[in-house]
């Protein structure tokens, strides 16, 4: 089935996100927390459209894609952490002086300067997936089982995250961020600012996925996710497909969890528990996996819902997500997308009948 | 000889699969394997193709061995394969599967930056028209009818333009008309290639059966010969008696 890319969609979404929400936060209708908060959404969308290539197209289950998008958040906060304790003359962040730390950890060193951080936020969980692909992949784990492994990954890097002795903050995380390169993270502005760079940033983490989807090695992806076995008697080297785009995947997490920080103000281990793990790869599922824009609007609704219930039935949350992801499981398996494609087909049936013929 | 194999033999969990003393093929041979259900002809296949690790025994593709290597590496020395069970990829248009298929570099850069060329559509095209999928070009390969699917797998194989082709139940599910026409293609395909076929239907067999048919039996070379030869041994006759392919005595 071809869907025809009709560009209503693109203009409607830019028009609200990049013109009206920003209007209406100019013209005082909409407070600047409400731009703050798409704002993150916008970066859980970056690391979705990441999980859908891993997932939604390659078939490949991972449950480490919140580790990733941990793994940005927290160098920027190192990075952040430094400045603001550099400001204040103290020669350590807090936490370490309680811990009893003398002297910054070799680790901390590079994040002093903005362009190591920048370079390592993407490096470690590039570097990291690319380790943990090769393992996984040379060894032909695949299924349910890839999916015990990242999360167990993704557990014991939760764990080490905890311990103090890790020096990163241990429960608490790292918090209480002033600065970033010099601009006033709690002024108004910034957050627009951030906001503006996020949703540009997750246009650009758009283009960049549709462009590899659409290519062919795209479509080695989904005949990967179809037969495995097939494509490489076709001569395709599966773990090197796999490889490249788990770790493109990894990227997209830890660019979101780069601009996620700032917008935040704290990242804790919290972030990557089993719990966020599993809710990462439900905004895919609900959205509607093998497809990007599924995706994106799986990541944005279902924080949105989730912000709406929070606050109408604090407890709920969860067992109304569960609800959400059963009934998608057992009725709709391509989720809203998929839902938004069917009800559009049975209206046009009928007046499309003969376009749907391809000679 | 373009593949020689030697001392062959796989075993699944004590039971011998396939215990194959010799088998040779020359260049542009076509090669019909016959034998009653379990016989270990897939087995074959699947040790030559690297889906299958063989126990012991040696291949030799154009003098070099083939055992041992990994799948991509044994496509990538020209033996493509057709699957008993159609395998193509349902997720893709059969445009798309056939795009995959054909010949070209098939590293991470190059298909990302692929660009496809009047040269491959041409090619493709023409595959397609052999095999009658130009009217479902843009139809999802899962949702081809079986006789398709085993079509659009040729397809693929034939893409893949390898000097050997290993073609497992070709006619398997199709009409008898659709089994005639898969006869010739073989047959057309038979002299740019070599190609060993595996099949059930007799009829067919006689059909595509111009040189020499091999006969496995429990994982053993009954014998080799003709067609007529093979027909009116009494060893092949009586195995098949008594089992489901009462085909023999019929023709
Ligand atoms: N992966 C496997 N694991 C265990 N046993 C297997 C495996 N593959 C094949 N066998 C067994 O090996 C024997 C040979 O099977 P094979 O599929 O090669 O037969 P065949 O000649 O192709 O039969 P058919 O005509 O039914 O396709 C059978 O007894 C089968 O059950
Ligand atoms: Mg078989």
């Amino acid at each position: 089935m071809k869907t025809k890319n009709n560009p209503l969609y693109y203009i409607l979404f830019i028009a609200i996100f990049a013109i009206l929400l920003p209007a209406g936060y100019m013209s005082g209708l909409i407070s600047v927390n409400t731009i703050s908060v798409w704002g993150r959404y916008f970066c859980f969308a970056i690391a979705a459209l990441g999980i859908d290539l891993i997932w939604g197209y390659t078939g490949i289950l991972s449950m480490c894609q919140a580790f990733f998008f941990c793994l940005g958040s927290y160098g920027i906060a190192m990075h952040l952490l430094l400045k603001k304790t550099m400001a204040t003359g103290a020669v350590l962040p807090d936490f370490m002086a309680w811990n009893k730390i003398e002297t910054l950890p070799l680790f901390w060193q590079p994040f002093q300067s903005f362009g190591w951080t920048l370079l390592l936020c993407l490096l470690v969980p590039a570097l990291i997936a690319f380790a943990a692909g090769f393992v996984l992949f040379r060894s032909r784990i695949k299924g349910v089982y890839m999916a015990i492994i990242t999360q167990a990954l993704t557990l014991a890097m939760w764990l080490l995250f905890l311990r103090n002795e890790t020096n990163l903050g241990g429960t608490n995380g790292l918090t209480d961020f002033k600065t970033l390169l010099g601009y006033d993270l709690s002024s108004s502005s910034v957050k627009l600012g951030l906001y503006m760079i996020s949703f540009t940033m997750l246009c650009a983490a758009y283009f960049g996925c549709y462009r590899i989807t659409h290519s062919k090695f795209g479509k080695v992806l989904q005949a990967i996710r179809d037969s495995e076995s097939r494509i490489s008697y076709a001569a395709y080297k599966v773990v090197d497909y796999k490889l490249a785009i788990f770790v493109v995947a990894a990227l997209l997490a830890a660019v979101g969890g780069m601009l996620y920080l700032p917008q935040t103000g704290i990242i804790t281990p919290g972030r990557m528990d089993v719990k966020a793990s599993v809710e990462m790869v439900m905004w895919v599922a609900l959205g509607g996996r093998g497809n990007l824009k599924g995706a994106v609007i799986g990541a944005l609704l279902v924080n949105f819902l989730y912000s709406v219930c929070t606050s109408l039935f604090p407890d709920s949350w969860l067992f109304i997500l569960g609800f959400l992801f059963v009934i998608t499981v057992l009725y709709f398996d391509k989720g809203f997308m998929g839902l938004a494609n069917s009800i559009k087909q049975r209206f046009s049936t009928g007046s499309f009948k003969t376009s749907q013929t391809p000679l | 000889m373009l593949l020689n194999v030697n001392n062959l033999s796989v075993s699944f969990g004590g039971v011998h699969a396939l215990n194959l003393d010799h088998f040779s093929l020359r260049d542009k041979e076509l090669r019909v394997i016959i034998g009653p259900n379990g016989a270990g002809k897939s087995t074959f296949l699947d040790i030559i193709c690297g889906k299958t690790k063989a126990d012991k025994g040696e291949i030799l593709f154009n003098g070099k061995a083939v055992t041992g290597k990994t799948e991509v590496a044994i496509a990538e020395m020209g033996i493509g394969r057709k699957f008993q069970k159609p395998s193509v990829f349902p997720g893709l248009t059969v445009h798309d599967n056939l795009l995959l298929a054909a010949k070209m570099k098939k590293d991470i850069f190059s298909s990302l930056f692929f660009k496809p060329t009047a040269a491959l559509a041409d090619r493709i095209h023409a595959v397609a028209t052999k095999l009658s999928l130009t009217t479902v070009m843009y139809k999802m390969a899962g949702d081809l009818s079986h006789g398709q699917k085993q079509w659009l797998e040729i397809a693929i194989v034939v893409l893949q333009d390898p000097t050997l082709m290993l073609i497992d139940e070709p006619a398997a599910g199709m009409s008898d008309e659709e089994t005639e026409k898969t006869g010739a293609l073989l047959l057309e395909l038979s002299k740019a290639h070599s190609i060993i076929v595996i099949e059930h239907d007799m009829k067919f067999v006689e059909q595509i059966a111009r040189e020499l048919v091999t006969v496995l039996v429990r994982g053993k070379r009954l014998m080799e010969g003709t067609f007529a030869e093979v027909k009116n041994d009494q060893r092949v006759i009586d195995c098949y008696l008594g089992r489901t392919n009462a085909q023999l005595e019929t023709l």
